[in-house]
């Protein structure tokens, strides 16, 4: 294969991984953030990090599978955004570094304020994660501006946050609750179940119009041709899929928010899963060829000059080709294996319960 | 102090806390599985009760190395963007790799292990926990071989102003990548086994004190035993492997070696230097200089030990120097491979002082050495006092020992990697990119202290929970469990928790 048929294929793959880290991960972080809403007694709380206890880890084994083969694939890329979002990143390590303490060690010692705590940790850590996230692919759509040779990213800190950055940011916290909340539905039963039901009524059109004002602005403000490396078709395919993530979106909240007997929340999950596909599919279209940079007159970047050489491209598509299908089945699978709805009724004692019942004994 | 030193600092800390969480994870999924192995042949619920007790302790350490991993996958992008952009097309191969298959195995496998008790029949389950195994040994794997191109660059060409691969496999047959693979799985499994001689052997010592017979003494006695055999095993090879390294390093890193023997002047019959002050300080022309205060030397060990031949011409690091400043890098014979070859010129005008810091190289090379072997008579006195049916005695030698005893192997492993790294000062890739050129020029000292302050709070926070868990944990009873049964009841409580 042609050069430049590798760096697209590779863009699409790193596109897949992405979205595949979103869509996963997505619900993960719905689900930490939820905390306070749905998980405020204990017990059920305990529930909500079950449902996604045995699968939060490979999920977010997406996100380092987008770094490390950004890295093989485009050094150019991985360098230019790593480096250039310096701070943002830095904030996003914070959070999944004390996110991944928190699930593992809360029920580790019999103490109410130390469970308390550490899931305030996660929440908080979910909460900053998918606010950077959401912020930094909205800057992506935008372009970064870059500078120099080699290439570096010149915008400050602070002026990522500007209203369409924000925007993101806001967006991608409301829409992974809804989607951590439909996950939770379809995931536990009883309280858990409808308290869950009642988050995704009140959050699910708030989403909903926070993804058409991004959609709309992102489409008018940012358009497509704004990027030269795309044709005249760009502008349709990025309306399509912002108009597949608005239909899909409105598709899962009008599933789930039903009356009990017609609720769906397969559907339902389906649609918000959609809708998060859908809307980084729509940030990755606009990023094609600049890889979401807009480099000052003069200075070169672009997917071109930051992927790697042929060969090395080559050798990541074989192994991606044999590795991906075994990744997905093992995925699969074990979602299978705990797919069973979870409630309080299957929560074993409270290591401070359990501590108790062994001093009287 | 300047980004470049700081991001020095920062990548040294992060790594060296990260590798604490290691040789434990490598070493103790093995046993863990092995146990539960153990406890299906046998049907004996004791091995059960063991195989939960070590694996909370294995969960506690993987859980602290999957957090504090995430930034070494970041890191190289954040600090050192122009070291990404250099290598990326080959060392981001073996690292996204590393990612793609071991950690989605690790990860997967280790979920349905924990959450898996009453969801899978009990051979999947104890296969899950080998597959967890397996995925971290994997992960050494790619990860060592990522490592090695950077000591030693091979497979790779120099092309549009960065290094690009070549030939893969050479990643796998590169000399120091098949001496550092064994020497790094033999050391995760013998912290993997101080862990079991430890702990098992302190519950011994602390019943012994007590006076009392402990109620799972049997059971203690024979995980203790089983730990010290995977100890003194695991320390063959690293001591072999260990050897094979020295030679391969003589070969390809003459100033390392030197550097950490101390060995200023060419040497015939070269001794090993067991004690020794070296000061160093830079010239007018900015070229290291290094002095002996003393040294104390154990005659031919050290000729022995880089060449199997006691009589051996082992160089110095004078002559190195200045082999180095009239005709650059190459190894012992002459030779340099092809990325070296092509980008010498670029070197040129560079000025690389080719010394690293030999107090460092010297002690941290010790200090391995040292704590491994500490590890290693830890294991052998306890199969001594275990043989016969007998248990560690209740005194202090004997509780304090065991007590540290897991910590051995770990802080060597932590020394080895200081010395691999430091070692190879100048160079981030040995003989080709200097240090101070690979750092990110976008990013400020500020920048990289924020990053610093905010990491050392966290990774300080973590290291007394970690502690506080471990000891917490160490200390409890061998927990009370019964036989894992499947599909229960869609109501019954599920066979754990978070």
């Amino acid at each position: 294969m042609s050069h430049e048929t590798l760096i697209t294929i590779w863009f699409l793959l790193e596109a897949v991984l992405w979205i595949g880290f979103f869509f996963l991960e997505g619900f993960d972080f719905g689900v930490a953030m939820l905390y306070p809403v749905i998980g405020r007694d204990p017990r059920e709380r305990r529930v909500m990090i079950n449902a996604i206890g045995p699968t939060w880890d490979a999920n977010e084994v997406w996100l380092i599978a987008a770094g490390g083969a950004m890295f093989a694939a485009f050094p150019g890329w991985y360098s230019a955004l790593f480096a250039g979002l310096y701070l943002p990143l830095l904030l996003v390590l914070l959070g999944l570094i004390v996110r991944a303490i928190s699930f593992e060690y809360r029920a580790l010692m019999p103490d109410d304020n130390w469970r308390d705590s550490f899931d305030w940790c996660s929440t908080i850590g979910s909460l900053i994660v998918s606010l950077v996230f959401g912020v930094g692919f909205a800057n992506m759509w935008i372009g970064m501006p870059m500078a120099g040779d080699p290439a570096y990213v010149t915008s400050s800190f602070w002026s990522l946050f500007s209203p369409f950055g924000l925007l993101g940011g806001i967006l991608a916290v409301a829409l992974f609750m809804v989607h951590g909340a439909v996950f939770l539905s379809l995931k536990t039963s009883g309280e858990v179940r409808e308290k869950a039901n009642r988050v995704v009524k009140a959050l699910g059109p708030v989403a909903l119009l926070l993804l058409v004002a991004f959609i709309v602005i992102g489409n008018i403000a940012y358009p497509a041709s704004d990027n030269p490396f795309l044709g005249d078709g760009a502008t349709m395919a990025m309306w399509i899929t912002g108009v597949v993530c608005v239909v899909a979106l409105g598709f899962a909240v009008v599933m789930h928010n039903r009356q009990d007997p017609w609720r769906r929340e397969g559907l339902a999950f389906l649609g918000t899963g959609a809708a998060i596909i859908a809307l980084f599919a729509s940030h990755f279209i606009k990023m094609y060829g600049t890889l979401g940079f807009a480099p000052a007159p003069g200075t070169e970047f672009n997917a071109g000059v930051a992927a790697s050489s042929q060969a090395t491209l080559s050798l990541m598509s074989m192994a991606a080709l044999v590795i991906m299908p075994i990744v997905l089945a093992c995925t699969a699978w074990s979602y299978t294996v705990f797919r069973r709805r979870l409630s309080v009724r299957n929560m074993p004692p409270e290591p401070s319960e359990a501590a108790e019942v062994l001093a009287k004994s | 102090m300047d980004a470049q030193v700081l991001a020095r600092w920062q990548f040294g800390i992060t790594t060296v806390y990260h590798f604490f969480f290691v040789p434990v994870t490598l070493g103790t999924a093995w046993i863990v599985a092995i146990l539960e192995t153990r406890w299906r042949r046998t049907g004996d619920i004791q091995w059960l009760r063991m195989t939960k007790f070590f694996a909370k302790l294995f969960l506690i350490n993987f859980a602290a190395g999957v957090a504090t991993g995430i930034v070494q996958e970041f890191q190289f992008g954040m600090n050192w963007s122009e070291y990404s952009r250099f290598v990326g097309d080959v060392f981001g191969v073996p690292l996204a790799l590393e990612a793609l298959i071991a950690f989605f195995f690790e990860s997967t496998f280790i979920g349905l292990w924990i959450f898996g008790w009453d969801k899978l029949g009990p051979r999947t389950h104890n296969l899950m926990m080998y597959f967890v195994a397996l995925g971290s040994t994997l992960s050494a794997a790619f990860i060592l071989a990522a490592n090695c191109f950077m000591q030693n660059p091979v497979g790779a060409t120099y092309n549009n102003g960065r290094a690009e691969l070549i030939d893969f496999g050479e990643l796998f047959t590169n000399p120091f990548f098949l001496v550092t693979f064994p020497h790094q799985i033999g050391a995760g499994l013998m912290a993997g086994g101080s862990l079991l001689v430890g702990i098992a052997g302190w519950k011994l010592a602390q019943a012994a004190k007590e006076s009392t017979d402990h109620p799972d003494a049997d059971v203690l006695r024979r995980t203790a035993r089983m730990g010290a055999w995977t100890l003194l095993a695991a320390t063959l090879v690293v001591f072999g492997s260990g050897h094979a390294q020295a030679q391969v390093e003589a070969e390809f890193q003459p100033m390392k070696l030197a550097a950490s023997e101390g060995l200023i002047e060419t040497t015939n019959a070269a001794g090993f230097s067991i004690v020794g002050i070296f000061t160093q300080q830079r010239n007018a022309e900015g070229i290291t200089e290094v002095h002996e205060v003393f040294s104390w030397e154990v005659p031919y060990v050290l000729s022995f030990l880089a060449f199997n031949d006691p009589n051996a011409e082992v160089k110095g690091i004078a002559d190195l120097t200045n082999e180095y400043l009239t005709s650059g890098y190459q190894n012992v014979n002459g030779e340099t491979t092809r990325l070296q070859k092509e980008f010498v010129s670029e070197l040129d005008t560079l000025g690389v002082d080719p010394v690293p810091n030999v107090m460092m190289s010297y002690y941290s090379f010790r200090l391995m050495i040292g704590l491994g072997s500490l590890a290693a008579l830890g294991g052998l006195a306890m199969l001594w006092v275990t043989r016969k049916g007998g248990a560690p005695k209740a005194n202090k030698v004997w509780r304090i020992g065991l007590g540290v005893l897991p910590f051995l192997p770990v802080l060597g492993n932590s020394f080895g990697w200081i010395l691999t790294e430091m070692g190879r000062q100048p160079w981030v890739v040995y003989g080709v990119l200097p240090t101070w050129m690979a750092v990110s020029p976008n990013v400020s000292a500020g920048e990289v202290l924020a990053s610093m302050a905010a990491f050392g709070l966290v990774y300080g926070i973590i290291a007394v929970i970690v502690l506080k868990l471990f000891f917490v944990h160490a200390a409890k009873d061998l927990p009370e469990v019964t036989e894992p049964t499947l599909d229960k009841h869609p109501d019954a409580p599920i066979s754990f928790a978070y």
